[in-house]
Parts: C-alpha cells; structure tokens; sequence
C-alpha cells in the first residue's frame, strides 16, 4: 500500500532524514520506533507533504506522492493525527471533527464515531482546546476517521496520557484495524505498541535501520533496548 | 428647541448619525482587512485603492453603460473581486515566504499606482453619482429629518457586516477559514486546497471594500482620493478593534465613528485627532486592541 525509498528531507539547511526505506501492508498497524529527534515526525510530515523539501519516492497505492501538495495527499488517501494534536481553539469539537475534508467512501459515520468517543458527543459545542488532553487526543483521532482516507498516521497518540486512556487509544487502533482500516504509528512506548502492531521499523539519525515483527520483539528485546535507550 | 447637555438636539442628532455614517464605512473596510490579515498575513494598504475603485466601477458602469446603482451593488464588488484574485495570483502570492514588512510595501506600492491611475485618467475634483430614485428625500423623525439614503447606508453597511459574521463565525466554510488562519499547512494536509482558499479570502475582503465604495459613491464625490481619505483612520479602528477580530472591527468601527461625531459637537477642534487620542489609550492600556488575543 506504502512504499518508502530513498527518503530525504531538510528544514532548510538542516537535512534530517537520510535515505528512509520501509513499507507498509494494507491492512497492518506498522510503528516506527526510535529515540528522540530520531526523524519520526519528519517522516510522517513527509508521508503528508508537510516538510518543504524532499526527495525520493514516495508511492501510495501505486501512486507517486513525493512531488504532491498535501491536500492532494489528502484526497489520495492519507490522513494524519500529528504529534501536536492540532486542535484548532477557534473552533468547536463538532467543527473540528467536521473540519477535514471526506476524500473517499468508507470513512466512519458520525454516530459510529459517537460510539467509539462517547466523551465527544458529551462536549460537542465546547471549545477544542478546552477539552483535557486525552479527549484532545481523541478528537485528534475521530477526526480522521470520517475521511475515508485509508492509511492513517498517528504521530505519538498516548504521549503524556494517563494509562486509562491509553489503554481506550489501543482498544481504537485494534477497532480501526478490525475495519480494514491500515496504520503507521510513531511510539516512544514499545509495550504500547506491542500491544496494536505487526511490525515495528526502528529509526536511528534519519535512517531506517531494523525492522522487527512483532512476534519477535520479546526475543529482541536486548538489541531494542539499545536501540531506544531505554 | 430641545437642548441636550446645552447642546441643540438636531445637532446631535445630525452629527450622531454622520458618525454612524463614517462608522459604518469604517466598519465595513476594517472588517475586510481584518478578514484578509487573519489569513494572508499581510496588512493590506491597497485597501482604500480598492474601495475607490468599487465607486470608480459604479461610476462607469451608470455612465457608460447605463447599469443602475442596484446592479452596480452586485456588479462592482465582482469586478473589484476578480481584480483581487488577479493582484493576489500574481503579485501578493509571491510574498508569503518573505517578512511581513514586503506584504505592506507591495500593497502600499499597489493603491500609489491605482490612485495614481485613476487620477491621470479622470483628475482628482471628483464626479458626481446621484442618489438613485428609490432613496432620495429624507423623512421626518420627529427629533430630526433623516436623509433616506444615509438611513440606507447605516442599515446595508450593518447588515453586510453582520453577514460576514455570520459566514465566518457559523457556516462550515467560515469554521475552514477560521482554522487555516490558525494553522494552514495541517488544514491543507486535511485536504483543503489552501492556496485558493487564501486567493478566494483576498478577493473577497477586496469585494467587501468594493460595496463600501459603490455605498458610498452618492454621499462623496467618486473621487481618486476618497480611499487614502479613510484609509488612515481605518487602519486605526483596525489597531484598536485588534488586528485580525471581526466582530472587533464591526464594533470598533461604528463605535469610533460615533465617538468622532459625537467629538463635532462637544469639542470640535478635537474631531479629527479623537480616533487617534483612543488609539493611543487602548494601545496602552491593551497593546493586542480591545478584542484582540494577545499573541
Ligand atoms: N521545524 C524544524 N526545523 C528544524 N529542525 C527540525 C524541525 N523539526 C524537527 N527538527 C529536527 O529534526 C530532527 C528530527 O526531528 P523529529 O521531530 O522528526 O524527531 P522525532 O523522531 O519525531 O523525535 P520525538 O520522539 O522527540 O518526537 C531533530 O533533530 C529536530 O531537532
Ligand atoms: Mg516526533
């Protein structure tokens, strides 16, 4: 569904991702794993023609996206949770659940997602950024669901949450998996992730550098440590 | 005669309603800038060039063509509009990646030339633009005689602003808007072609100035000048409303125009400096306006 070659990316002078390879299924929950300012996000804002320049390829469904401009990124399927959250304070929940544009059938309806964030529908007129960061986050979620776009990259998604939520964020990524729905998710937290994801890539200064199934992580758990230094 | 603080009633009554008249120009052209700062970025000062030529194209259209003052209502605005698209597409697009300070010097350089134009080719005396039929006369209020058409004026000028609101503040398309001058590239990531959305917000503040200029071509002479004439005190109402607040700007602007009228009766001297007096106070009192968020 996703192919990732010889990915670069620079913030100006400063280049960041240097040749980033990697893959994703339709269907699977992939994760890239890695320290901190290892290029994650950048890869994701990449994905999402959010980073100015880029090079290499970058192929959705066949399609070469590389060159595109976000909102045609949008409508060719892709849809992003970025790490920041993005909620928008000069707009409600609703508006900012309404807010990304429908790009294909498919996506969930409002009342499936009301099932799903029952604490959205309880705080439909409030302001975004008034809602605690959890129901930020699932909002930040719901959001993208209604889309219809079928690869969603959720950036950090449990970052600084307390464990109940996180635990109702995994039982989402499970749910939208279950709807044939396919997932790139960025983690700092691999017991997290060990929990929703196939496979996991590993990051290290801008490269792709492991790629481990999930089945394998408990045996890798040494090599992952390192990795991530934790 | 009724007096009202000493002061003879149709005096007040007259110079209230001339400032919710200049009021409501203010309120109008400082909605739109406030409309295209919120999204471009720019301060844009080729406003007042944008207003003048509303009038200039209701001027044409009457005496050239024969188009009405109610079609020119309609009319001049799109004319104006699409002139914006075409300044945007072409010239003010390329300045977004630069310092705000090259946004303004453009658009400054624009309404120099576009006022420059308009007085090479029709002098700077002014023409006149009747009154169209429907709004001549005034009526008689009791306390006053009301002119109809500055009745009109009030009331079309509230109404669009009021619109305009209700656009931005309400309808999914204001809800876009609204996000993009938060945070554009994730809007546009959302699948929302941002480019065009920007092109379509400064041709629609350009659209807004424009109505202002054809309401206001029966009450000025249609003049080269009549835009820099309120240009200035526009961008004051825009300072002290809070750069970038709709409802700021409508408020402000009506607000500051009574206040200027009422500043005619009580202390003439003073009239043409109070704007700025208030300036000076709200920035110092709140440097982001009255309904500004500070930054
Ligand atoms: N807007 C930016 N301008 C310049 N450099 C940036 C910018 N954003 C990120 N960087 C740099 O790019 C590198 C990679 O950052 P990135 O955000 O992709 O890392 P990450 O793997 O997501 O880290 P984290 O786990 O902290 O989120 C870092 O060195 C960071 O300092
Ligand atoms: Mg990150």
């Amino acid at each position: 569904m996703l192919e990732v070659r010889g990915l670069n990316a620079w913030y100006g002078e400063s280049h960041i991702l240097h040749g980033v390879d990697f893959d994703v299924r339709e269907g699977e929950v992939v994760t890239l794993l890695g320290r901190n300012g290892a290029g994650k996000t950048t890869t994701m804002k990449s994905l999402m023609g959010l980073v100015p320049r880029r090079e290499g390829h970058i192929r959705f469904q066949g399609q070469e996206t590389i060159g595109l401009r976000p909102d045609l990124i949008a409508r060719a399927g892709i849809a992003i949770c970025p790490e920041e959250r993005g909620i928008f304070a000069s707009l409600n929940v609703t508006e900012n659940l309404m807010l990304p544009r429908q790009v294909a059938p498919g996506g969930l309806d409002l009342a499936t997602i009301y099932t799903l964030f029952p604490n959205l529908k309880e705080r439909a007129s409030s302001q975004g950024t008034k809602l605690s960061g959890g129901e930020q986050q699932m909002l930040a979620i719901a959001r993208i669901l209604r889309t219809g776009a079928r690869l969603l990259l959720l950036d950090e998604p449990t970052e600084g949450l307390a464990p109940v939520i996180v635990q109702q964020i995994g039982r989402t990524i499970r749910e939208i998996k279950a709807r044939g729905f396919t997932v790139l998710l960025v983690e700092q937290n691999f017991h997290f992730a060990a929990t929703v994801a196939d496979r996991h890539y590993v990051m290290e200064h801008g490269r792709v550098v492991d790629m481990i199934p999930n089945a394998e992580l408990a045996s890798s758990m040494d090599k992952l440590h390192e990795y991530l230094g934790v | 005669m009724m007096m009202i603080f000493g002061y003879p009633a149709p005096l007040m009554f007259g110079q209230l309603l001339l400032g919710l008249i200049n009021g409501a120009f203010y309120a109008l052209l400082s909605l739109g800038l406030a409309v295209i700062f919120g999204m471009l970025n720019i301060v844009n000062f080729a406003h007042g060039a944008l207003f003048m030529l509303g009038a200039f194209v209701a001027w044409g259209m009457l005496y050239y063509l024969g188009i009405n003052y109610w079609w020119a209502l309609l009319l001049a605005p799109i004319v104006v509009g699409a002139f914006g698209v075409v300044l945007e597409k072409l010239l003010i697009s390329r300045l977004y990646k630069l310092d705000h300070v090259y946004g303004l010097l453009l658009t400054f350089g624009l309404a120099l030339i576009i006022e420059g134009l308009a007085r090479n080719e029709f002098g700077s005396s002014g023409m006149p633009y009747a009154i169209p039929r429907q709004l001549q006369g005034a009526v008689n209020l009791g306390f006053m005689f009301l002119p109809i058409y500055r009745g009109w004026v009030v009331v079309a000028a509230a109404v669009m602003c009021l619109a305009t609101w209700l656009v931005i503040e309400k309808t999914s398309l204001g809800a876009t808007l609204r996000a993009a001058t938060e945070n554009a590239p994730l809007v546009q990531a959302f699948g929302v072609n941002v480019p065009r959305m920007i092109t379509l917000t400064y041709a629609g503040g350009a659209a807004l100035a424009a109505f202002a200029g054809v309401l206001a071509a029966p009450i000025y002479s249609v003049n080269p000048n009549m835009g820099a004439n309120f240009i200035i005190v526009v961008f004051a109402v825009v300072v002290i409303g809070g750069m970038g607040s709709i409802l700021g700007s409508v408020v402000t602007g009506f607000g500051l125009g009574v206040i200027e009228g009422m500043t005619k009766v009580f202390y003439p001297q003073g009239s043409a400096t109070v704007i700025f007096v208030v300036m000076v106070i709200v920035l110092l009192a709140r440097p982001a306006g009255l309904f500004g968020k500070s930054a």
